[in-house]
């Protein structure tokens, strides 16, 4: 595969979002679409959710993670779609110019005639929740020990504890017990469950892992690796209860705190971000503040289910695909103006075929070098002369300008560019 | 392996690393030993990363003479060693009416002290300066020659150049007691055997009390474990360039808010006494103490925006001070005691014991010149220690260009702060091999961003793997018993790490 350095739609991220708008830009027209993935392989954060529960609304089945990403993937190949894997996008600019660094392909810019975002989210980690105490090897977020399970095939730890109770973290507290490991229990500082309840039933009561509402972590226990944890209750207003302390030994503490939209790309465009969701600010397009740069999935708001991520990410490519129909048709109609004999620049550098109709456009430029004598002043196309004036003299000093009237529109139209000649009337 | 030397260095932390740095200039043999899987990780890799202008020891005192010369040293040091260093400037900021003359007995230490270049700014000027300050600020001590610097790639680069001049580097090597003949030190135990020298070198930071002991030195001296608690903010939120120090109180400087080489802001640290020298524990009381520390300087500080948090200690030793008849009891001590024959002696290097590490090195040369150490200058000492690429720090065209001559660079696993595995694979073959995750996190700034590690950990882990030829199970965090993994899964085939 080549790498082109324009594409009419450019998708950041190959996950649920990001493959359901490159498919449905493809589908609405756009004619050259890339997604480009950090990752090795296409999917995203799907790729480690090898448990079922994804696809309900989409395909009315119940699937596991890489199997939902694959429809996906199948249907993007099959349209024809580029991919750019293992790259990251370093820089991203309002004038959707991506610069993206890959071993395979080095360090190139690419031009977008429109982009999603769909970077999706990171978790947060333990510094972000102000967990006291050592700092061991042996805390991590649980999705990365998903992946350290799922895809690596290694155990990060033998005795678990997991605080919060968010989807990922009960997910793990069932798959860690399947590959063998004790899961002791599952903290969670708020009175209510922050996940799903169907993965409370299936992920925890079903395999007897208890769960403690009001709980929280109040120490790290370990030099080297994690050797116990202290909890503790809390009250409404997460003070700790004194007395309730409980030294619970683990060598792993996992982290199910929340979820964070992905977006310093983003900022990096000039995107607009909600400090509520972490995400940008879209309207009804999926379309941030910065024009032709659109956004879906878990980089706006995190979701629950994937299959909204899926429609979210329709949404979005649909629209992205119009934005570069768009921008294509309006700059068809632009020809580019050019010295010609005698003539150093023009301003302006390109002009609207259609910019006649609403009045007269004048040409402003400067000579490059002197002409003592009556000269032409001449705007042609490839084929005819558009318009031409006398002048005493031509002097760089002094800017000539050119009004093209709306009568010259019919020629406008027929060129394939304005050249600007001025030449002494002796050289006819 | 050839165990005898001239010099033998006890402690892998800056000053250690300096100290071998500058023997490395002369014609002689230098063992550096260290306990931990890398140089650079007690009180070196958890500091506030400053270098400091010299108002704040007192006048008469070794911390004051070595701060002043030490930090008329770093431009040189920068320079030769290529490691990140910026002469900002600090502020010590008053607020409130009542702090202003608290200035002016830091202006007058500075005086004394011979610290160039500082000027007394007013309220409104320091206001122009720093947009984020207390509105209340009444004044600032302006030191200009103040510094920040990258204090892990220091210690790196100062390591490196020794080795690259002939230095013997070990890591996990403990030192446990000395060989003696006689009143003479002839070389010292560890852990992985006996290694002979003409001298040893005592640079064992907090544990250096423990070392004098055991050469009957100063039994007296004992080193106090000064916890300090620091909060690191996201970059991208919170914008800090300047180095901003309240005034300080009898606790020590007090709790500041900086912009590092890195350009995150870093908040801290507090100052509490601790009896065990290994438990760099955060606690909730500290992180409190840091907020409303902060807050005090800066208020409308983003505190949703701290990304990561670390204590370090502080060896407060009770040294004499240098100069006899002033009443001061935590001063330094760099010496070669008279009661022992083959020893310089060094103890209670804290802050500013990073800015006074490159004049501590130039004194204990002294000292040993004085001993009548012949010291000939080697003819082909290099003072330099090459720079590798930082790729998140190149400009478009030079990352273009880098990705051409090693495509490896162009494959960017910390995705926060985007380092490259090029440069995670030369650090792990560099002069001091990184074979720990930390090792490469502190040469390389990678997994220091808001996720903290949890996209490229795995990556790093296999990484490490492959360019080691080990199993992911051996890596580690940081040595000892900090490893990743503890078994495959079940009924799983490993592929080849990738």
């Amino acid at each position: 595969m080549l790498i082109k350095n324009k594409y009419d739609v450019v998708v950041i991220g190959g996950g649920p979002g990001g493959l359901a708008a490159a498919i449905e830009a493809k589908k609405a027209g756009a004619e050259d679409v890339l997604v480009i993935e950090r990752d090795v392989e296409l999917g995203g954060i799907l790729l480690q959710c090898i448990h079922n529960g994804f696809g309900l609304q989409t395909f009315k089945e119940d699937l596991p993670g890489p199997e939902y990403a694959q429809r996906f993937i199948n249907e993007a190949k099959s349209l024809g779609i580029s991919f750019l894997l293992d790259a990251m996008v370093m820089d991203l600019t309002s004038q959707r110019k991506l610069y993206v660094s890959s071993q395979d392909f080095g360090y190139v810019e690419i031009d977008a005639l429109a982009i999603v975002l769909a970077m999706g989210c990171r978790e947060k980690t333990r510094p972000q929740v102000r967990i006291p105490g050592t700092r061991p090897n042996g805390v991590f977020t649980a999705g990365t020990a998903q992946r350290w399970v799922n895809v690596e095939g290694y155990m990060p730890g033998k005795n678990f504890v997991i605080l919060g109770s968010g989807d990922i973290g009960m997910i793990m507290a069932r798959r860690l017990t399947f590959e063998g490991a004790h899961v002791e229990r599952v903290l969670e500082i708020q009175s209510y469950l922050s996940g799903l309840s169907r993965n409370y039933v299936q992920c925890l009561e079903d395999w007897d892992i208890p769960l403690q509402l009001q709980h929280t972590v109040k120490r790290i226990i370990g030099k080297n690796r994690v050797e116990a944890i202290e909890a503790v209750a809390v009250d409404s207003h997460w003070n700790y209860i004194p007395g309730t302390e409980e030294i619970i030994p683990c060598d792993t503490l996992l982290l199910s705190v929340g979820l964070i939209p992905e977006n310093e790309l983003s900022k990096k465009a000039g995107v607009a971000l909600d400090p509520v969701t972490g995400g940008p600010y879209v309207d009804e397009k999926f379309q941030t503040n910065i024009p032709g740069i659109f956004a879906a999935g878990n980089v706006v708001h995190v979701y629950d289910l994937v299959d909204y991520v899926s429609m979210a990410g329709v949404g979005a490519g649909k629209s992205a695909a119009d934005f570069a129909l768009a921008e294509k048709e309006r700059s068809a109609r632009y020809i580019p103006l050019v010295p010609g004999k005698n003539v150093r620049y023009i301003v302006p550098h390109r002009l609207d075929k259609q910019a006649l109709e609403k009045g007269d456009v004048s040409l402003q430029m400067r000579v490059s070098k002197p002409i003592e004598e009556d000269v032409w002043l001449e705007v042609r196309n490839q084929n005819n002369s558009i318009v031409r004036r006398s002048e005493r003299y031509a002097r760089p000093g002094e800017m000539v300008t050119i009004v093209l009237k709306p009568n010259m529109a019919t020629e406008l139209e027929k060129s394939d560019s304005l050249i600007v000649d001025i030449y002494p009337k002796s050289e006819v | 392996m050839q165990n005898k030397f001239d010099y033998i260095v006890i402690g892998g932390g800056v000053v250690g690393a300096m100290i071998a740095r500058w023997l490395s200039r002369y014609e002689a043999k230098t063992l550096l030993i260290e306990k931990e899987a890398d140089i650079g990780m007690g009180s070196s890799s958890a500091n506030t990363a400053i270098v400091h202008p010299g108002y704040d020891p007192l006048p008469g005192s070794l911390k004051a003479l070595m701060n002043v010369r030490g930090n008329q040293m770093w431009d040189q040091l920068a320079g030769d060693l290529n490691f990140p260093f910026e002469r900002r400037g600090d502020f010590v900021v008053a607020v409130g009416d009542e702090e202003v003359p608290l200035l002016d007995r830091l202006w007058d230490q500075g005086k004394k002290n011979g610290v160039p270049g500082m000027k007394m700014l007013d309220g409104p000027e320091m206001r122009s300066r720093e947009r984020d300050i207390n509105p209340e600020v009444s004044g600032a001590l302006w030191a200009t020659t103040g510094g920040v610097c990258d204090p892990f790639q220091v210690t790196v680069a100062a390591a490196e150049s020794a080795v690259l001049n002939g230095v013997t580097v070990l890591l996990e090597t403990a030192f446990e007691d000395f060989l003696w003949e006689g009143k003479q030190i002839v070389g010292i135990k560890t852990n992985r055997g006996d290694y002979f020298a003409r001298w040893t070198i005592n640079s064992a930071g907090i544990y250096s009390d423990e070392v004098m002991h055991k050469a009957g030195v100063r039994p007296e001296f004992f080193i106090k474990a000064r916890r300090g608690e620091y909060f690191i903010f996201d970059r991208a939120e919170v914008q800090i360039h300047n180095v901003l120090f309240p005034v300080p109180s009898s606790r020590g400087k007090g709790i500041l808010v900086t912009g590092t080489v890195h350009e995150n802001t870093i908040v801290g640290p507090n100052a509490n006494i601790i009896d065990d020298k290994e438990d760099t524990s955060m606690t909730k009381e500290g992180m409190d103490e840091l907020i409303s520390g902060a807050q005090k300087l800066v208020p409308g500080l983003n505190l949703k925006a701290s990304i990561a948090n670390f204590a370090g200690m502080r060896p407060m030793g009770n040294g004499p001070c240098y100069t006899p008849g002033i009443e001061y009891n935590n001063d330094y001590v760099i010496e070669i005691p008279a009661n022992v024959e083959g020893f310089v002696n060094l103890g209670g290097i804290e802050s500013p014991g990073l800015t006074s590490a490159p004049a501590i090195a130039e004194m204990v040369v002294e000292l040993l010149k004085d001993a009548g150490e012949e010291m000939l200058v080697k003819k082909d000492w290099d003072p330099i220690r090459p720079a590798r690429p930082h790729f998140a720090h190149l400009s478009h065209q030079e990352r273009q260009l880098l990705c051409e001559v090693d495509p490896r660079f162009g494959r960017v696993i910390c995705r926060c702060e985007n380092i490259s595995e090029g440069e995670i694979i030369a650090e792990i073959h560099a002069p001091i091999p990184a074979k720990t995750y930390d090792a490469i996190k502190r040469r390389t700034w990678l997994g220091t961003g808001r996720c903290q590690g949890g996209f490229d950990m795995t990556r790093v882990v296999n990484i490490l793997a492959r360019e080691l030829g080990v199993s992911p199970l051996e890596i580690t965090k940081r040595g000892h018993n900090s490893q990743y993994l503890y078994r495959t899964t079940k009924n799983v085939e490993v592929p080849d790490a990738h």
